[in-house]
């Protein structure tokens, strides 16, 4: 008699198991059709590839970024490839109206991660969100905005 | 060096690693081959323009950016240089002129006993000794190697001390959440900011946007150049013409010099 009491039990949480694993699936096809799921929406950069590796840049942007600021900011050395501008300007999400989208839309590419890992992201306080019109790369090259073999003045 | 190397990493203390050692041996050897290109460096600076210098290399106190606006020269009614500056930083106001974000404003004098009325720009005079460095609780007020003085906005807390300790009311607050600023100057609500020399042109070898404006459509009042360089047109005029510093009995030394005031 107990077997068969179990057996719509157990076959009830199968249906339960499989209905999550359609939602897991179908979510996981949302995030690439860019309709928002469980995983973040991480549209593609411009360019053949990023500065660094995918792996490397996941775990340290946010130290190649904090390194470079402060010698910009205090020693003005403005050559090195590892710039906000640059991220801004590779990554940038066109929004309905064709124009980037700034870090109030969930799209933002920086937010889109930020959000799903659940950490704020001060950086847009204060630095621009989006490329201005002239500073959206023709390619992927860092050349465009911070020449890193140019000099000042022509003089080595 | 190497012989507090070898004082230090002892074969018979406990910690001695043989790979430890040779790292340090190399590290020291580094820091050798590292300061010879620092030599040349310096070298070059001396002998060609003072304001050379390559985008990699960090700025010294070789050269001193200053400028020298001459007050006979400056129209009461122009405010190119306040128009210009606010385009190229992307400031933006709220219609409420007691608070809203001044790098740059013109003032106008007038000598009750004469009559006689000047014109003049008034900003961040980028002192020598800035008093706002001294006071602030943070260290987020700092004076670049090259002479400008500047917030770093990443550490500032918006006490405002440096607005206090500013004779020449240089200094402005942001009270705003700010959007879509410029890349070349961040800037957003809770900082203290001010007038940064244009730094940012400034490092890509150009002139401020303040001077460019009054050159072009104003009087040509603004002069902008290396105070260092004995053969820039700046140091030129500033030794051929008399010039003053506002309130130079406080001894800050600024950067930027008045003539016929």
């Amino acid at each position: 008699m107990a077997p068969r009491r179990a057996f719509p039990v157990i076959s009830t949480l199968v249906l339960v198991c499989m209905a999550g694993l359609a939602v897991i699936a179908n979510a996981a096809e949302d995030q690439s059709a860019g309709n928002g799921g469980l995983l973040p929406v991480i549209p593609m950069g411009q360019g053949d590839s990023c500065v660094k590796d995918t792996d490397f840049m996941r775990r340290n942007h946010m130290t190649l970024l904090k390194h470079q600021r402060d010698e910009t900011m205090k020693e003005g050395i403005r050559g090195k490839p590892y710039s906000l501008k640059e991220c801004i300007s590779c990554h940038v999400v066109n929004g309905p109206d064709a124009k980037p989208v700034t870090v109030s839309s969930p799209e933002h590419f920086c937010r889109s991660c930020h959000d799903y890992a659940a950490v704020s992201i001060d950086c847009f306080q204060c630095h621009a969100s989006r490329p201005e019109s002239g500073d959206l790369p023709a390619d992927h090259q860092m050349s465009s905005a911070f020449p890193t073999t140019a000099t000042v003045n022509g003089t080595e | 060096m190497s012989r507090k190397i070898k004082s230090t990493s002892a074969p018979d203390t406990p910690g001695y690693n043989p790979s430890r050692r040779s790292f340090l041996g190399a590290m020291a050897t580094a820091a050798g081959v590292t300061l010879a290109p620092g030599v040349i460096l310096y070298a070059i600076s001396k002998s060609s323009p003072a304001n050379a210098r390559t985008l990699d290399a960090a700025v010294t106190s070789d050269v001193r950016w200053g400028m020298l606006i001459d007050v006979g020269r400056c129209d009461s009614g122009c405010d190119d240089c306040v128009s210009a500056c606010a385009k190229e930083n992307g400031l933006r106001g709220h219609g409420r002129p007691e608070t809203d974000a001044q790098w740059i404003r013109k003032i106008d004098l007038k000598n009750s006993q004469t009559g006689n009325s000047t014109s003049l720009p008034m900003m961040c005079q980028h002192c020598e000794n800035p008093p706002c460095v001294d006071v602030c609780p943070t260290g987020a007020s700092f004076k670049r190697a090259d002479g400008i003085v500047l917030v770093d906005k990443h550490i500032c807390i918006g006490c405002r001390y440096c607005m206090m300790a500013c004779p020449y009311k240089a200094r402005s607050f942001v009270h705003e959440a700010l959007e879509d600023q410029k890349s070349h100057a961040p800037r957003g609500k809770g900082t203290v900011e001010s007038c940064t020399l244009c730094v940012h042109r400034i490092d890509a070898n150009q002139q401020p946007a303040c001077v460019e404006a009054c050159s072009d459509t104003g009087g040509g009042a603004m002069l902008f150049g290396d105070l260092n360089d004995p053969d820039s047109e700046i140091s030129q005029r500033v030794a051929k013409y008399a010039s003053q510093q506002v309130r130079a009995d406080l001894g800050l030394n600024p950067g930027v010099r008045y003539r016929n005031l």
